[in-house]
């Protein structure tokens, strides 16, 4: 199994946090793991994205153009990554802020509301955990268990009380995946 | 079995540091490189083993100040990024001319001048063919993984101490920013003053009555001495290029192309090296771990067993090619490819160039 995926949108929705934590869960599971991410005179408000890649295998490039699937968090993320998923592939969203929305015929694509549940759960932070929520919901990459693992591993000793909240999160995202269009 | 973690590959390379006994970092802060003096300032590694970190005031006060610690045998480093490692050079040939060891790493982004920070690996020639002023060489390690930036802090040391030679990491913006699996390696005390003393009969410190002086300088007007001197060093720059190569072949038994490629170029040509073999081209990667020493003759050696080409990827405008071509030395087609000014090439891009350039060229 080798799973190649793109989180992308704005800086400050934790989009590079949310690779992590991926990661951090593949290897709690044995696998093998990379975490690239787009850096430079980024801020809060600007573009953030980060290349995650599972798999059973030694990982060649952690820079990839064509990926499994892709994690689009704000309208620019579309327009530059949509061409990017694989034929046959998947395009996960959140349709609040989006204006045009994906048109390929040839890949699964999935929303999740996590701007609306996260803000109805009362906490805004947790959005970027309901994405991961979703995103696991049609990709099991990895189990469960391992992700909160994961959580524990990623996240500072002084946080650890917020594990549950973001598990409510997951779960929130787990359960609200739409199905846009599937291919069979 | 040692600690499994997910790291970047500065954090890395900064915690090896602490790992690998050294009794000194100076630096001083720049992108993409700045996790490493980040990370050991917030593990205070004074409190863990007795390790100094020091941000100095500028590049330049920081290789001085490696000088300095290198000559009483202490295991000292220091990093930074492309203009801050031009501003080191002068330092580094004064350690390269006085025989010290010391350990640094560049995690190159684009140039010229203050360029770009995006990742780049256009400082082969700075690296391999001098950087600094006179006739001396450095052992540069090239680590393609956050792995690889970790255990060649460790294996960075031990050189530099047996050949009293600094040696170079040569990562790059990606290798520095990405975070992969890595198995740190237990900890190695730190030399006591009196095992520097023993161990180290050249260190300077502090002359003991009944003791000669230990004088440590590049410097000798005495022309005669001095080409002896460097005679001395030519006779250790032979001795590493003999015993000290390293690379990995992979897929390279049945290969009729090569790709020769080190650090994250490495990476993204083997991914192209698999979308090859998928459409039924028998290619495989040459990937150099050591850029100088530089493997030449297990290349040459290849290109006698019937490679019909090598195809040099390199995030610059080529500069390894050129060494490339010495081993193959025309016995068979060397073409480069890469992409340079902080952009990095997909490995699409890579197999498109393997298919133009030396299958079909």
């Amino acid at each position: 199994m080798t799973e190649e995926l793109i989180i992308a949108g704005f800086g400050g929705q934790g989009v590079l946090s949310m690779g992590k934590i991926l990661a951090y869960s593949g290897i709690m599971q044995n696998q093998e793991v990379s975490w690239m991410p787009s850096y430079g005179p980024e801020m809060r408000g600007g573009t953030a994205n980060v290349t995650v890649i599972v798999s059973d295998e030694r990982i060649s490039s952690p820079i990839l153009t064509i990926f499994d699937s892709a994690i689009i968090l704000n309208q620019q993320s579309m327009d530059k990554f949509e061409a990017g998923v694989r034929p046959g592939g998947t395009l996960l969203y959140d349709p609040n802020g989006i204006t045009r929305h994906p048109k390929r015929k040839d890949i699964n694509i999935y929303q999740v509301e996590a701007a609306r549940l996260a803000s109805e759960m009362g906490n805004t932070k947790i959005f970027n955990m309901v994405v991961l929520g979703a995103y696991l919901k049609i990709k099991p990459v990895v189990k469960m268990e391992n992700v909160i693992l994961g959580l524990k591993k990623s996240l500072p000793e002084r946080y650890h009380k917020l594990i549950p909240l973001n598990e409510d999160a997951i779960n929130a995202g787990l359960k609200n995946v739409i199905a846009v269009q599937e291919l069979h | 079995m040692s600690e499994l973690k997910l790291m970047k590959g500065n954090e890395a390379l900064a915690e090896a540091a602490i790992r690998a006994g050294a009794d000194a970092y100076f630096g001083y802060p720049i992108t993409p490189q700045s996790e490493v003096i980040e990370y050991l300032m917030a593990e205070k590694p004074h409190e863990r083993t007795g390790m100094v970190v020091l941000q100095a005031e500028s590049e330049i006060a920081a290789i001085n100040m490696v000088y300095g610690a290198a000559g009483a045998g202490k295991k000292v480093m220091t990093s930074s990024s492309s203009p801050g490692i031009s501003l080191k050079q002068e330092g580094i040939s004064y350690i390269a001319g006085a025989e010290l060891p010391c350990l640094y790493a560049n995690v190159v982004r684009g140039g010229p001048g203050l360029g770009t920070i995006q990742p780049s690996q256009a400082d082969y020639f700075q690296s391999t063919k001098g950087g600094g002023h006179g006739d001396y060489r450095q052992i540069v390690l090239a680590p393609a993984s956050v792995q690889e930036m970790a255990d060649f802090v460790k294996d960075g040391f031990e050189l530099a101490f047996k050949y009293r030679i600094p040696v170079l990491i040569l990562s790059d913006g990606v290798i520095g920013q990405m975070m992969e699996k890595v198995e740190l390696f237990d900890p190695i005390p730190r030399l006591t003053d009196a095992e520097i003393n023993e161990k180290y009969p050249w260190a300077t410190t502090g002359k003991k009555s009944g003791t000669e002086r230990r004088i440590i300088t590049s410097l000798d007007l005495d022309s005669h001495k001095m080409e002896e001197h460097n005679h001395k060093l030519q006779a250790k720059y032979k001795e590493i290029t003999e015993k000290e190569v390293r690379y990995e072949l992979i897929d390279c038994d049945d290969a009729e192309y090569v790709i020769v490629a080190y650090g994250s170029s490495a990476r993204i040509a083997q991914k192209a090296v698999r979308l090859a073999r998928a459409k039924g081209i028998k290619v495989g990667l040459f990937r150099l771990i050591t850029l100088f020493p530089f493997p030449s003759v297990k290349m040459h050696e290849m290109c006698g067993k019937g490679i019909k080409g090598f195809l040099a990827v390199e995030m610059s405008s080529g500069q390894m090619v050129e060494d490339v071509r010495l081993a193959v030395n025309g016995c068979s087609k060397v073409a480069h490819f890469g992409r340079y000014g902080g952009i990095v090439h997909t490995p699409e891009e890579v197999l498109e160039a393997l298919e133009q350039k030396i299958i079909g060229g």
